[in-house]
């Protein structure tokens, strides 16, 4: 964490002293997040009930038990929320950029009045520990609508002087409507991220929060009241093959943004490609952390950092696009490296997400909890050696029923698909290499190109790497942030598109050139 | 089964061949796509025939259950040395996948195998 997110993450945590503190989950009498045993969508600032009248259940993964029932729309719900947003579509589009400013700041001052209350709500829904939802994703979330409220204001067209008297203007125009689907492994963050900009650039939006998270992001519409103009935000909740689809392939869509796997990424754009508008797509990857020799040179600070830094793969369970999960050491240093990590991860705490000492909590879904053990019997059968976890982790009580994975690590080599594949759990696959040119070369054998780390004393060594690496990001001495202002997406099969920087604000915007003569004289041709 | 790399490096349950003959009998043939990356990336996709474009570099990995199995020739390139099953598993689709029965999901299992000759 940098220290803006330790420092956050301590005033946060030290709030309940050196004691545990356990949250009380939803629903639950003391708990300070309210639960309704059934949610509609949200559209045109209206709790509005799906027109066929179907819910669907929502579990919460800690438990593995359902906790309140949410909309099951259809395609005609999505009508609903695309006249809803064309309705404010003009009104919004022309808001001044000092008012749009000021509904971006309010919407980020409400969620930090319920930051807490939000957090547990999504450790709740995701099963991530509240100790990363305290101080991290709700307080990047906030910063985003914060950046994008400021980016807002610095939203400048330009002039040229083509000639003495024509002048070309430029202006920012919003698309209009945009249609924005939201992974699970970030409900809120995702969600924090296509919506600041989408709004800061004068847009409406639908959202579509993914089929196992939907109910976080209706806590945070419940704060919007009074904040954001009707129709400007709608969320429409329900499978992705029925409304998803309706969403991304309707001609009443002005722009795309999907955050997922790759075949639903190719689907968004032969979807887009159908209605002939534009799309972003951030799709994952499977990102190399370099540690070179030198990490180990002094046992320091910077050491333990390091340590840590290989640990990453287990933050949010390994359900991160950018999820650090292959792991190269450099040959001469992997014993006595790779010795701490496992020390390290031995300590990681694994239990109730709503507890502020827990380090690791279930995966999503069950689903992906099959997904991830599948993985691992590949990877074995591949020739990996498992260092250390490898299978579910049963826990009792309460937690009997949830989706719980050991934080594993696999040794073996590159070409095997757990090298290859984004496991999207707590699944490190590790191996060594000789010198920079092969650890450049693995890094590069992947068909993604999301993030990568790379670790070393020498500046100019990891300046290399950086340039060389074909990954839209590549943290450098650090990992896993991810501030606004620092521009994160794809090379290769990662997607196309930057997030978390005001260059989103172009893919959001219409750009509008106005040529104008101001010589009176005639061209002269007819 | 025909196909211009028919490698039986797809197969099906009977599990999945009753999921799959529901579907068809429901709404018509179906087609599967093999995804990768992010979220629910490594699940099969099942779509109605022609909803998924395909294109001239995707490999078709055979048929199942009658119904094409495509996969992304840079995946399948990384996913070479196994031959997947088609298989249902509990809980709904996670992204545009049609379901394979009422919470039910189709996965893809994994099991290494020697490489095909023809690669």
């Amino acid at each position: 964490m940098t220290d803006l997110l330790e420092k956050t993450s301590n005033e946060k945590l030290s709030e309940y002293g050196d004691n545990v503190k356990v949250f009380v989950a939803p629903g639950l009498v003391d708990s300070i997040v309210t639960l309704k045993g059934r949610y509609q969508n949200f559209i045109g600032g209206k709790w509005v009930a799906p027109v066929k009248g179907e819910y669907m259940e929502d579990v919460s993964p800690v438990n593995g038990k359902v906790f309140c029932e949410v909309a099951r729309s259809t395609k005609e719900d999505v009508e609903l929320a695309l006249d809803a947003a064309h309705r404010a579509r003009k009104a919004w589009g022309e808001t001044s950029l000092p008012d749009r400013a000021k509904v971006l700041s309010k919407i980020a001052d409400v969620m930090e009045a319920n930051l807490t209350m939000l957090a547990v709500a999504e450790s709740w829904e995701n099963g991530k520990p509240v100790r990363e939802t305290l101080a991290a994703d709700l307080p990047l979330a906030i910063d985003h609508f914060r950046y994008f409220g400021g980016a807002t204001r610095s939203l400048e067209g330009r002039t040229t002087e083509i000639d003495k008297d024509t002048v070309a203007f430029h202006f920012h125009e919003p698309l209009g409507v945009v249609g924005q689907i939201i992974p699970f492994n970030f409900p809120l963050l995702m969600a924090a991220w296509k919506i600041a900009p989408a709004l800061a650039a004068g847009n409406c939006t639908v959202v579509k929060p993914a089929s196992p998270t939907p109910w976080s992001i209706l806590k945070f519409a419940e704060l919007l009241e009074d904040i954001v103009p009707d129709g400007v935000i709608n969320i429409v909740t329900g499978p992705g093959a029925e409304i998803g689809k309706a969403l991304a392939s309707s001609p009443r869509i002005a722009k795309v943004g999907f955050t997922g796997e790759t075949t639903t990424g190719r689907l968004i754009m032969q979807y887009a490609a159908e209605n002939l508008i534009p799309s972003t797509v951030e799709l994952g990857g499977k990102s190399p952390n370099i540690f070179f020799a030198d990490v180990m040179a002094a046992d320091d600070e910077f050491l333990d950092k390091a340590v840590e830094g290989l640990v990453l793969y287990a933050f949010n369970k390994g359900e991160v696009c950018t999820c650090p999960s292959r792991a190269l050491i450099h040959e001469s240093i992997y014993d006595a490296f790779m010795d701490r990590c496992l020390k390290r991860i031995r300590m990681i705490v694994q239990g109730n997400p709503l507890d502020t000492t827990t380090m690791i909590g279930p995966q999503v879904s069950i689903q992906q909890l099959q997904k991830i053990e599948s993985y691992v019997e590949i990877g074995k059968q591949e020739g990996a050696e498992c260092l250390i976890g490898g299978q579910s982790a049963i826990l009792e009580g309460d937690l009997a029923g949830g989706y719980y994975f050991q934080p594993t690590v696999l040794k073996g080599e590159n070409k095997m698909r757990v090298f290859q594949e984004e496991i999207f759990g707590p699944v490190l696959a590790v191996t060594t290499f000789k010198d920079e040119a092969q650890a450049l070369e693995i890094a590069n054998d992947t068909l993604y190109g999301l993030g990568a780390g790379v670790w070393t004393r020498d500046g100019n060594l990891a300046y290399r790497m950086g340039r060389g690496i074909q990954a839209g990001r590549v943290w450098t001495n650090c990992y896993h942030l991810y501030p606004a202002g620092a521009a994160f997406g794809g090379y290769k099969i990662s997607g196309i598109g930057r997030e978390t920087h005001q260059m989103m604000l172009e893919h959001y915007s219409q750009t509008k050139n106005l040529l104008v003569s101001y010589s009176t004289k005639p061209l002269g041709f007819f | 089964m025909t196909g211009p790399i028919e490698t039986a490096r797809v197969g099906e349950t009977p599990a999945a061949l009753e999921a799959i003959a529901q579907l068809v009998s429901d709404g018509g043939p179906v087609m599967f796509f093999q995804s990768g990356g992010c979220c629910d990336g490594s699940l099969p996709m099942c779509f109605r025939e022609g909803e998924f474009i395909i294109g001239d570099y995707d490999v078709l990995l055979g048929t199942v259950g009658g119904f094409p199995f495509y996969i992304d020739h840079r995946q399948y390139e990384a996913w070479k040395h196994t031959r997947l099953m088609l298989d249902v598993a509990e809980g709904e689709p996670e992204g545009f996948s049609l379901s394979a029965g009422p919470n039910k999901h189709f996965i893809t299992r994994s099991e290494v195998c020697a490489p095909n000759p023809a690669d």
